[in-house]
């Protein structure tokens, strides 16, 4: 094969690998201050992309001008589950958490399937077939301005953490609960926050899924596990080890579709994973656990 | 070794265990077969939970990943079978050996290399997953396309090939959980039960009193993979058809473990239970959406999803410690 074919497919793979990374930072953002593992990220995603098929098959409107008001959806669902189910399981042991985020995911998986069906539904937008060509290179436009999307929403998420009193008091709480519960900060509602801003952050991902994928309701526990691996690879808590993790994978995804076969591509990144845990556990941007 | 055993155990524990084991003897003696077909389906998940209790439970070591000691146990002794014509009483000593590697090799990488907690639930999830998309390109025992068993007709039981009714299978799953029960109880109660509550309530300072824990870690993997493999081989002969899709699939490793968490995680009874409950829950569902006349897909499944969370929001321990007590039959030390 020319070497202009593994190029294209490593820059597609980039670009689905933004998309990866964004719903990846967003169990990262949750897992990184309320220590809590989001078992239903996946279905959280598929949610949103049944609003974006719903709006667009409605109205014909476009999954990424809807972009902002998807992920508020997303972010009041967010709010609302940690403020009332998840909070109380804060302190309680893992597997409790696991069971909870569980039957949540299954509660959502199948009220999908009662609502839309298990056929799978997607968005014919007017630019699906469009490209750009950039020398050799040929980037389909649906996967460029996804990832650009992509890019511009976690840039937003950076400042929101740099720059606002929100975000400071956010890495407050994670780097040091006590010392924020002491200042008088209201960790509860900040955790409700950032519950609901990791799941703003899977909704604008969702909408953005949408154009590069078909969506079915049994999509969401692959997609929680594919944001386990992006996340774990990355770096658990760190937010840019999110986003490179969803590169990484990305592209290890569509290279090992290429040279081998497209239903084994999951197993590269699993393999990768498997890798990652042994010989880096914290992740590749983590910080190593004190 | 009886007295070891039963020392301690209240009165009327022994009683009322004794009744339920005499009842669940004499049920296939009056029960029609779709009574047999679901209570094989409590039992199985009653084993394949303890089975997984004796990480999770008994040494803290939390593994979603269980569908792969079924899928490796099934997968081994039907290979042998169909492919060679071996017995499943030598197959499942096969099937023991690949889990238990299986097991050993994950214990050895996760525990060497200081992998826990979560991460090492998603280690475990990951090797689950690895292997299903592997098997689902293994061509010599069926990939994707499915591997099947020759379908016996069930006019007489042949034990040395599990070819047979569901009465059959029904004892054979019976046995299995009696036996599985009896090695947990007995597990508890050495020293190897007191290491590993050690080491689930502070691996610090189990290590600190000299336990050597890597090992204790292994020895629990690596129990809890044999004894998982086993319900894979009877799983196998039982449905007769295996798909890595389904048996290696991350759902599956959810159902295994949901009955040792609704039951009560860490206590012998606690699977039992659980796995009663559920399965009894789903088959009622089923029928009260058959006399509703309700043929919308997924709404079983909600209804048992909004039951789930009920039960881990309002009963935080599992049904078995509150019901327990309830019933007079708590030991002092807190062990089921």
């Amino acid at each position: 094969m020319p070497a202009e074919v593994y190029l294209n497919v490593a820059v597609s793979g980039l670009l689905t690998g933004l998309v990866y990374g964004l719903m990846a930072l967003g169990l990262s953002v949750i897992f990184g201050v309320v220590r809590v593992v989001n078992f239903a990220h996946g279905e959280m995603m598929t949610i949103a992309m049944y609003i974006a098929v719903a709006a667009f098959s409605a109205y014909r409107l476009d999954p990424l001008v809807l972009l902002v008001p998807i992920a508020a959806v997303l972010f009041a669902l967010g709010y609302v589950m940690q403020r009332g189910l998840i909070n109380p399981f804060i302190n309680r042991p893992e597997h409790s958490q696991f069971m909870l985020l569980v039957a949540i995911a299954l509660i959502m998986v199948n009220g999908l399937l009662i609502i839309f069906g298990p056929d799978a539904q997607s968005v014919q937008t007017r630019y699906a077939f469009d490209s750009f060509a950039l020398g050799p290179l040929i980037v389909d436009a649906t996967k460029a301005y996804a990832g650009a999307a992509a890019v511009v929403v976690a840039a937003a998420l950076f400042a929101f953490f740099r720059f606002t009193l929100a975000g400071k008091a956010i890495r407050a709480c994670a780097d040091n609960y006590l010392g924020a519960l002491v200042v008088g900060l209201d960790v509860k509602r900040l955790y409700a926050l950032t519950f609901g801003l990791g799941a703003a952050c899977v909704g604008a991902a969702g909408a953005m899924m949408v154009l590069l994928i078909d969506v079915t309701p049994p999509l969401g526990p692959a997609y929680t596990l594919l944001a386990f691996v992006i996340v774990i690879t990355g770096g658990l808590g760190s937010m840019a080890g999110a986003l490179l993790g969803g590169v990484l994978i990305g592209m290890t995804e569509a290279l090992g579709g290429l040279l081998f076969t497209p239903s084994a591509k999951s197993m590269f990144a699993f393999g990768l994973l498997v890798l990652v845990l042994l010989f880096r556990p914290q992740g590749i941007l983590g910080k190593s656990p004190s | 070794m009886s007295e070891l055993l039963l020392k301690g155990v209240p009165r009327r524990a022994l009683v009322l265990l004794s009744v339920l084991l005499a009842v669940l003897l004499v049920v296939p003696l009056v029960a029609n077969d779709y009574l047999i077909t679901v209570l094989i389906l409590i039992l199985y998940f009653a084993y394949v939970g303890q089975a997984w209790n004796i990480m999770m439970g008994f040494a803290g070591q939390l593994s979603l990943g269980h569908a792969l000691y079924v899928g490796l146990g099934a997968y081994t002794a039907a290979a042998l079978y169909v492919h060679f014509g071996i017995s499943p009483w030598i197959g499942l000593g096969a099937a023991i050996a690949v889990a238990a590697a299986a097991g050993a090799v994950i214990g050895l990488l996760a525990f060497r290399f200081r992998v826990a907690g979560v991460y090492f639930a998603i280690l475990t999830i990951a090797f689950a997953e690895f292997a299903r998309i592997g098997f689902d390109h293994w061509r010599w025992i069926g990939g994707s396309a499915g591997f099947f068993l020759p379908v016996a007709n069930y006019t007489r039981n042949d034990l040395l090939f599990l070819r047979g009714s569901p009465t059959m299978f029904y004892y054979l799953t019976l046995a299995m959980t009696v036996l599985a029960f009896v090695l947990c109880h007995a597990l508890l109660r050495g020293r190897v039960g007191y290491y590993w509550q050690a080491i689930r309530e502070s691996p610090e300072a189990a290590q600190a009193l000299g336990i050597d824990i890597f090992r204790y870690k292994m020895y629990a993997v690596v129990l809890s993979a044999a004894m998982t493999s086993l319900g894979g081989v009877l799983f196998a002969f039982y449905y007769n058809n295996l798909f890595p899709e389904q048996i290696f699939h991350i759902s599956r490793s959810i159902e295994i473990i949901l009955g040792p968490i609704i039951g009560g995680i860490g206590t012998l009874v606690g699977p039992i239970v659980g796995a009663f409950l559920l399965t009894a829950l789903a088959e009622s569902l089923d029928e009260a959406m058959r006399a509703f006349g309700i043929d919308i897909p997924g709404i079983k499944q909600v209804f048992y999803g909004v039951c789930l969370l009920l039960v881990v929001v309002f009963l935080p321990e599992g049904v078995w410690p509150p019901l327990s007590r309830l019933l007079g039959l708590h030991r002092r030390d807190g062990e089921g």
